[in-house]
Formats: C-alpha cells, sequence, structure tokens
C-alpha cells in the first residue's frame, strides 16, 4: 500500500509545483471577482425598488445558483484538463518506464495517481463551492439549502469524470483522450438540457433521448441532483434553467452514478495491469 | 519483459527464481531504460528519493544513500537544481543513479553511454565495474560494441529475438585478421589468386580489404602479391574485433 501514498504525493507535489493548482484557483478567483461584481451591482439596482422579499429571494438564489453552475462547470473542465496527460502522456513519454518498473503493481500506480487528482480536485471544488457561497453571503445574505450535499454531488461529478480520462488514458494517447472526454462530457451536458427541455414540452422522444445521453456518462445528472438539494422547492420550480426543477434525477441516478465510477474504474484497472508499457 | 513492462506472449521466464515481471523481485532489480524521462520539476535529490521510496527504502536510508549515489554519478553539486535544466549527459547520470539507488542485485542499463562525452563513458565503466566487485550482475544493452568490449565479461549476440552467439570476453581472441593493402599494379589475375586464402575481398581505389583466418598464412600473401608484380605500400594486419564478429554473426546489413 505504500507504492499508493508514494504515488499520491508525487501527484499532489506535481500539482503544486507545476502550478497546475494555483492557475486553476487563479481562474476561479477570476470568476469569483466576476461574480462578486454582478451581484454588487444586483444589490445596488435593487436597492430604493419597491420589491417583495419573494421576488428579491428568488432573483437572489437565482444568482448564486448561476455562481455554482459556473463554478460546476469551472470544476468539470479543470478535471478534464489537468488529468487527461498523466497516464497518457507518461505512457507515450515513456516516463512510466522507470516507474513501472520498481517494486509497486501497476495498478497502485493507477490508484495513488488516482487519489492524488481526487485529493487536488476535491480541494478545488470545495475552495469555489465555499468561496461562491461566502461572496454570495456577504453580498446578500442569500445561503444555499444542503450545501454540504450539494458540494459532495459535485465533486462526485468531478471525481466520474477523472475516471472517464483515467479510463481513456489508458488507451489512447493526451490529445485523443481530451477530445473523447470533452466529446461524452458535452453528450452529457446535452442530455441534462434534453430532459429538461422534455420536462415542458412532454416529448416521450426527447425523454428517452435525454435519458440514454445521462446514461452514457452521468455526470450531468449529478448537478442537477445537486441543484435541486441546493435550492427550495419554490426556487426551482420556477424557472427554465440548467438549475431549475423540472427533470429531477433519482436517488437512483446518483447510485448509477456511483455503481458507473467504480465500473469504469475497474476497466482501466484491468486494462492498464495488461496493456505493454 | 523481464521488468514486466511487455506481457510474454508464450513460454516463460524467471529471474531471481521469480517468474519474470514479479513485483517483489523487482526490489533487487535496477533499470535504466534507453529512452527515459523523468519529472523535470523535480531536484536531483527528489527523483532519487522518489524512486528510493516506491523501492520500499526508509526516510534514514535515503537520507544516507542519495548523497552517495550522487557522488558516484558525479552531480553533486546539482543535487538541488530542478532536471528542468538538466543536459542530456547529466538525466543520463541521474538515470543510472535511480537504477542503483537501492542496490539491487541485478542492473539492466539500455544504452547507458548514449548522450555521454568521454568522460562520462569512463564514469559509466567504472559504476559497472564496481557494481560487479559488489557482487551485482549488471546486463549492458549498447551498440556500442567498442564499450561492451571494454566492459563486459560476457556478450551474447541477439537477433530478431533470436539469440544467435554467446561469447566469453576474458578469453576472447578471435581465430582471424582483417588485412587492409594499400598497393598499385595488382592484376586482376593476383586479385583472383587470393581466393585461396579468403573469400571476404573487396577492392577499392588502390586498397585492398580481406579477412584470414590464421597469421600464419601472412607472409605467404604479402610474398604471392609482390612476385605478382604488384608495388605494396603498406599492408596492415589487424585482430579481429567484437565488431567484425559481429558482423559476422548477424550479417552486414541486419536492420536492427
Amino acid at each position: 500500500m505504500r507504492g499508493i501514498w508514494v504515488m499520491a504525493g508525487i501527484t499532489l507535489r506535481e500539482a503544486a509545483r507545476r502550478k497546475i493548482l494555483w492557475t486553476a484557483l487563479l481562474a476561479a478567483t477570476l470568476l469569483l471577482a466576476v461574480f462578486a461584481i454582478a451581484l454588487r451591482l444586483q444589490v445596488l439596482e435593487f436597492q430604493g425598488r419597491p420589491m417583495s422579499p419573494f421576488v428579491r429571494y428568488q432573483v437572489e438564489s437565482g444568482m448564486l445558483m448561476v455562481g455554482l453552475y459556473t463554478c460546476d462547470l469551472l470544476a468539470v473542465v479543470m478535471t478534464i484538463l489537468t488529468s487527461i496527460d498523466t497516464l497518457a502522456g507518461e505512457i507515450s513519454s515513456g516516463t512510466i518506464h522507470a516507474i513501472a518498473t520498481k517494486p509497486i503493481a501497476r495498478w497502485q500506480i493507477f490508484a495513488g495517481k488516482f487519489l492524488g487528482f481526487t485529493g487536488m480536485i476535491t480541494a478545488f471544488v470545495a475552495i469555489t463551492f465555499a468561496g461562491t457561497i461566502g461572496v454570495a453571503y456577504a453580498a446578500t445574505g442569500v445561503l444555499p439549502e444542503h450545501p454540504l450535499h450539494g458540494f459532495v454531488l459535485i465533486t462526485l461529478e468531478c471525481i466520474l469524470v477523472l475516471a472517464l480520462t483515467f479510463l481513456l488514458g489508458t488507451w489512447f494517447s493526451t490529445l485523443t483522450n481530451g477530445v473523447l472526454a470533452l466529446g461524452i462530457q458535452g453528450v452529457a451536458f446535452m442530455g441534462g438540457w434534453l430532459e429538461q427541455v422534455s420536462g415542458f414540452s412532454q416529448s416521450g422522444h426527447i425523454v428517452t433521448l435525454g435519458v440514454i445521453s445521462s446514461l452514457i456518462l452521468p455526470s450531468e445528472s449529478l448537478w442537477r441532483r445537486a441543484a435541486y438539494v441546493m435550492q427550495t422547492p419554490m426556487a426551482g420550480s420556477l424557472s427554465f434553467s440548467p438549475f431549475a426543477n423540472v427533470s429531477i434525477p433519482s436517488v437512483t441516478a446518483v447510485a448509477y452514478a456511483v455503481v458507473y465510477l467504480a465500473c469504469m474504474l475497474g476497466v482501466a484497472i484491468y486494462h492498464f495491469d495488461r496493456r505493454d508499457l | 519483459m523481464l521488468l514486466g513492462l511487455v506481457r510474454p506472449t508464450g513460454g516463460e521466464a524467471t529471474v531471481l527464481g521469480a517468474p519474470a515481471g514479479d513485483v517483489t523481485v523487482r526490489r533487487r532489480i535496477g533499470f535504466l531504460p534507453e529512452d527515459f524521462r523523468f519529472y523535470d520539476w523535480l531536484t536531483a535529490s527528489e527523483l532519487l528519493r522518489f524512486h528510493g521510496r516506491l523501492c520500499g527504502m526508509s526516510e534514514g536510508k535515503l537520507q544516507q544513500r542519495i548523497p552517495d549515489v550522487l557522488e558516484l554519478v558525479g552531480i553533486s553539486v546539482h543535487a538541488d537544481r530542478r532536471l528542468r535544466g538538466f543536459s542530456k549527459g547529466m538525466l543520463q547520470r541521474l538515470g543510472l543513479g535511480q537504477a542503483l539507488i537501492h542496490e539491487p542485485d541485478i542492473i539492466f542499463l539500455d544504452e547507458p553511454t548514449s548522450g555521454l562525452d568521454p568522460m562520462g563513458r569512463r564514469m559509466v565503466r567504472d559504476v559497472i565495474r564496481a557494481q560487479r566487485d559488489r557482487g551485482a550482475t549488471v546486463f549492458l544493452n549498447s551498440h556500442l560494441l567498442s564499450e561492451i568490449e571494454v566492459t563486459c565479461d560476457r556478450v551474447a549476440f541477439i537477433k530478431d529475438g533470436e539469440l544467435v552467439a554467446e561469447q566469453e570476453l576474458k578469453t576472447f581472441s578471435p581465430d582471424g585478421f582483417r588485412v587492409t593493402v594499400h598497393a598499385a599494379n595488382v592484376s586482376p589475375e593476383a586479385l583472383a589468386g587470393l581466393s585461396r586464402w579468403t573469400s571476404t575481398l573487396s577492392a577499392a581505389a588502390g586498397a585492398l580489404s580481406f579477412g584470414v583466418t590464421s597469421k600464419d598464412v601472412l607472409p605467404d600473401i604479402l610474398r604471392y602479391l609482390v612476385n605478382s608484380g604488384a608495388d605494396v605500400f603498406r599492408f596492415t594486419p589487424e585482430p579481429l574485433s567484437l565488431e567484425d564478429l559481429f558482423v559476422k554473426l548477424v550479417g552486414e546489413d541486419c536492420g536492427l
């Protein structure tokens, strides 16, 4: 087991030393700054205007969800961009040769790297998630419902995408891995929207297509579940957006995502263990 | 395959009594890949610490061993420098260091002198001899046969994945010579007559080159050429080298 911790440690150190995590946090800080300015402008706009507390809450709660949705998108993209090279790149460059010939099983190399990235991505989501909520609370006093539950679902979404890039990385080059991962995430993203649209249009075909897209990669389902748990039922039902409570993924969808994650990791480790390096 | 990087399609092999590729036995194996790459954001000391920890070495042991290994491969002064700024030769030295960090019993070195200057090549030879003297077995894989000739105890030639010959180099005394003759007025008949001593004759621009199996025939050949009317300016016999043996065994253009 020692090998796993050595690999996890070197992965985290790489993230820090190569400024991967810091650059990602800089991007998140920029995002938070824009978000804070937007909220402030919104608050100034509302000042002196006759408005019911209910409407005001709806708008400010909606702004918070916009911030969290952007934070979620950024975390998913960062997950893909930072992790596509870790296995694929080391295999194609030959860096893996000096490592895989040490007394450490290949599954431990895989698990160590995956743990390291999971730690880095969890930290990134925690910082950006807390930052977004903190900025919104400071400007408007609005807090999400069940923030911890939402955080866990968003983190699980990123880990699911991470498992996808690791799985693809055992087969394909860095570039192919990135293109495929973004493409599959795009299908999942579209699936989420199709399910939202079908909630209004009541089209059975669109529902089916949306469900199939979400089954291909259930990452977007996790975001929609997170959006559902972080809003009051009233707030979630009043808009047509990525966080509207139109088509809410069930707990079974979350369980499917967890099983999907386990299967991806299992297949990836099996293939990495058996392939020539 | 012996290290587990490539899976065999058939057959079986053992290393130190364990099946080839066994994880546990790799604790006793060191490896320098030919086309090696390392994390260039680490310093030389950090890289050795990382590989040492992968080999299960304790922090206390590493504290002692890392300076020794850096000294051994001649890059002590660069211990805290990031690999990004290292030359190919310095990386090659460090690669050798990571292969030796855990004092393995078997060491596989794939083209260890590529990219090294003459001092670096001498250092590699000294390191290999030191490892041999402490009881380790070193597999030196190289196309630089002159390096092998001065470093190794035994040599094996592989062609198309098949072992074609093995040779003890301590007792290597090839039974033959390559002769180079610079001469003028060598008639076609005289050239044809050389076939009684050699079958590997080549002639170009006033120089003849051929191999013979014994030095006893050299005076006869020289006498024959002079008597046939040739003006001989230089007659140079040289013992066959390992390279000649290689060419003889695997052919002129083996496509390796």
